[in-house]
C-alpha cells in the first residue's frame, strides 16, 4: 500500500505537539525580542534628553549636577586601551601556544579547562585581586595603569577562547600544505594559519573589550575615581569612567531629580560605545572575510 | 614471505627498512622493507585503511605532527636515514614534496599559491620568482589555462585544475621526489587522465611514488607496484609481474577483485 504524502487531520498527536513545540518557540523569541526593545527605547527616550554637546566635551561642575561627562569618556577610553594592549597580544599568544604548539593531553586539557573557568570567575573577584597585585604588590597606586591591568586580566581568559576558536577553524590542509612545502611551524602559522585567523581573532577581542568597558566592580578598587576636577597626566593617575560615574549618579547622589537625567545620559554614551565597539567587530570581520574568500 | 629485494641499492632512491609505524597502541604499518626505485613511478595499493597514506607520510614526516605517531626503523633517502637525531625535517620536506588527496589550494591567489614554497629560506628576486611560478605552471599543464588570471583566488579554479595547481606549487621548491596521496579520488576521470599523464612525463625528473586505490590507475601509471594489506608489504614486483603473475595468493585477490 502506499502511503499517502497529504496533510493529515491536525488532531493527529505528533503534529500536535509540533504545533504547541513551535508556539512555545515563537513566544520565546518575541519575549525575549520585547524586553530588548523595551530597554532600548527607554533608555534612549530618557538618556537622548541628556545628551548634547556639552555634555559629552564638559567636566561635571556644581557637585555633578550639571556639566557633562567629557572625564568619564576619556579614563574608559583610556583603560580599555591598556586593557587592550595586555589582553589581545597575551590571549593570541597563549591561543597560538595551546592551539599550535601544546601536545594534546591531559595538562593541556586542565589549562584549557582553568582558562574557561576563568571566564566565570565574579568581576569584583578580578577587582580586589587588582589590589592586591597591580595597586600594592607592584606599586602602581589606584591608577589607570591598575585598572587597565586587572579588566585586562579579566578579558584574558576570553580573547584566549576566542583566539582558540578563530585557529581551530582553519582547516588542517593549510597546516599540512604549508608543512609539506618546506614551511617551519612559525612559518606556516605566520603565512598559512594566523592571516585566516584575524577576523575570527579581532571579533572574539573586541566583544571582550566591550564587554570590560562596561565593567564596574573591578575599577572601582583599582583607580576610578568618584569625582575628578582634571583630566588624568599620566598612567599613574586616577581616572573617571562611565560605569563606575553611572553607578554613582544612579545610587550614591543624593539629588536625585538632578542626577537622574545624567546618569540616563551616561548609560546611553556606555551602551552606545559598546555598539559601536560591537558593530567595529562585526565590520572587520565580514570586510577580511571577503577579502580571503575571492 | 618473500623478500627478495628486486630493486638494487644503487638504483634505489630510498631503501625503507624494517619500518614500524604506531599511532598509540595501534600498530599500522608492520616492519616493511622495500626499494625505492629512482626516476620511476611506484604505486603502493591495498584496500582501505591498510596503511598506504601512511606509509607515504613517513617518507617526508608528515606524521611527526600527529603526536600519538611513533615511528621504528629506517628510511634511507640518498644513503641519509631520514629518521636520524640530526635530520631536519623542514629540508627533508622540501626534498620530498606531497600532493594531498583532497585539492588543498590556500585561500591566496594563483600566483601566491605556487610561490608559497618559494618564500621561506634563501630569499629570491621576484623576477626568479615568476620564472619559477611560470615554469612550474607549465610542468603542471596548467599554464594556458590560468596565465591570464595569475592574480585571481585559487579556489575559484576547478577541482581538477587545483590539484594540478597543488602539483605545480610542490614542484616549485624543486623537490627530488613528489608523493601522491590518491591524487586523483576527489577530481573527475578527464582531470584524473590528465594528473597521470603529467606523472608520466615526472618521471624523466624525479622519482614518483603514487598511493592510489584504483588498480587500474596502478597499472597505467606505475614502473612498480607495491600491495599493502592489514600494514604489510605483501608483494613488491614490477607493475606488470604484479597485474599479470602475482607471487602471492592475496595479492591475486585483491586485483582480481574479491576484496577491497
Amino acid at each position: 500500500m502506499k502511503t499517502s504524502i497529504k496533510k493529515s487531520r491536525p488532531s493527529h498527536k505528533s503534529q500536535l505537539t509540533e504545533a504547541i513545540g513551535f508556539l512555545f518557540l515563537r513566544l520565546s523569541v518575541s519575549l525575549v525580542l520585547i524586553i530588548i526593545l523595551y530597554f532600548f527605547y527607554d533608555l534612549g527616550r530618557k538618556g537622548y534628553q541628556a545628551i548634547n554637546w556639552p555634555f559629552l566635551t564638559q567636566a561635571p561642575r556644581h557637585g555633578m549636577t550639571e556639566g557633562g561627562i567629557f572625564p568619564a569618556i576619556v579614563g574608559t577610553f583610556l583603560i580599555t586601551m591598556i586593557t587592550a594592549l595586555l589582553a589581545i597580544p597575551l590571549g593570541l599568544g597563549a591561543a597560538i601556544y595551546l592551539n599550535e604548539y601544546a601536545r594534546p593531553g591531559r595538562l593541556t586539557r586542565l589549562i584549557r579547562l582553568s582558562i574557561r573557568n576563568l571566564a566565570g570567575v565574579p568581576s569584583i573577584v578580578y577587582g580586589l585581586f587588582g589590589v592586591i597585585l597591580f595597586v600594592n604588590f607592584f606599586k602602581f597606586g589606584t591608577s589607570i595603569l591598575s585598572a587597565g591591568l586587572t579588566l585586562g586580566l579579566l578579558t584574558l581568559p576570553w580573547t584566549i577562547t576566542a583566539s582558540e576558536e578563530a585557529l581551530k577553524a582553519i582547516p588542517d590542509s593549510y597546516r599540512e600544505g604549508a608543512l609539506a612545502l618546506g614551511a617551519t611551524r612559525w612559518q606556516m602559522i605566520r603565512t598559512n594559519v594566523l592571516p585566516y585567523a584575524i577576523p575570527g581573532i579581532l571579533t572574539g577581542a573586541i566583544l571582550g573589550l566591550s564587554r570590560a568597558a562596561g565593567e564596574t566592580a573591578p575599577i572601582m578598587f583599582t583607580g576610578a575615581a568618584f569625582y575628578l576636577p582634571y583630566l588624568p597626566h599620566s598612567l599613574r593617575d586616577q581616572f573617571m569612567a562611565l560605569p563606575y560615574h553611572l553607578y554613582i549618579m544612579a545610587t550614591q547622589h543624593q539629588a536625585i531629580d538632578k542626577a537622574r537625567p545624567i546618569a540616563y545620559g551616561t548609560a546611553l554614551v556606555l551602551i552606545a560605545l559598546v555598539v559601536i565597539l560591537n558593530l567595529t567587530a562585526i565590520i572587520i570581520r565580514g570586510k577580511l572575510r571577503r577579502k580571503w574568500r575571492h | 614471505m618473500e623478500t627478495v629485494p628486486i630493486i638494487p641499492a644503487p638504483e634505489a632512491k630510498i631503501i625503507i627498512e624494517d619500518l614500524n609505524l604506531f599511532y598509540g597502541k595501534k600498530q599500522v604499518l608492520k616492519k616493511i622493507n622495500l626499494a625505492i626505485p629512482e626516476n620511476k613511478v611506484t604505486a603502493i595499493i591495498g584496500p582501505s585503511g591498510c596503511g598506504k597514506s601512511s606509509l607515504i607520510r613517513t617518507l617526508n614526516r608528515l606524521n611527526d605532527l600527529i603526536p600519538e605517531a611513533r615511528v621504528e626503523g629506517k628510511v634511507i633517502l640518498d644513503g641519509e636515514n631520514i629518521y636520524d637525531p640530526d635530520v631536519d625535517p623542514v629540508v627533508l620536506r622540501k626534498k620530498v614534496g606531497l600532493v594531498f588527496q583532497k585539492p588543498n589550494p590556500f585561500p591566496k591567489s594563483i600566483f601566491d599559491n605556487i610561490a608559497y614554497g618559494l618564500r621561506f629560506g634563501n630569499h629570491k628576486k621576484s623576477e626568479e620568482i615568476q620564472a619559477i611560478v611560470e615554469r612550474s605552471l607549465k610542468q603542471a599543464a596548467l599554464w594556458d589555462e590560468v596565465k591570464d588570471c595569475l592574480h585571481q583566488s585559487a579556489l575559484r579554479l576547478s577541482g581538477g585544475q587545483q590539484q594540478r595547481l597543488c602539483l605545480a606549487r610542490a614542484l616549485a621548491v624543486e623537490p627530488e621526489i613528489i608523493l601522491f596521496d590518491e591524487p586523483c579520488s576527489a577530481i573527475d576521470p578527464i582531470a584524473t587522465a590528465k594528473v597521470e599523464e603529467l606523472i608520466h612525463q615526472l618521471k624523466k625528473d624525479y622519482t614518483v611514488i603514487i598511493v592510489t586505490h584504483n588498480m587500474q590507475q596502478a597499472a597505467r601509471v606505475a614502473d612498480f607496484t607495491a600491495f599493502l594489506w592489514l600494514g604489510e608489504l605483501i608483494e613488491f614486483d614490477r607493475t606488470e609481474k604484479i597485474f599479470t603473475n602475482p607471487k602471492n595468493k592475496l595479492t591475486e585477490d585483491y586485483i582480481t577483485g574479491r576484496f577491497g
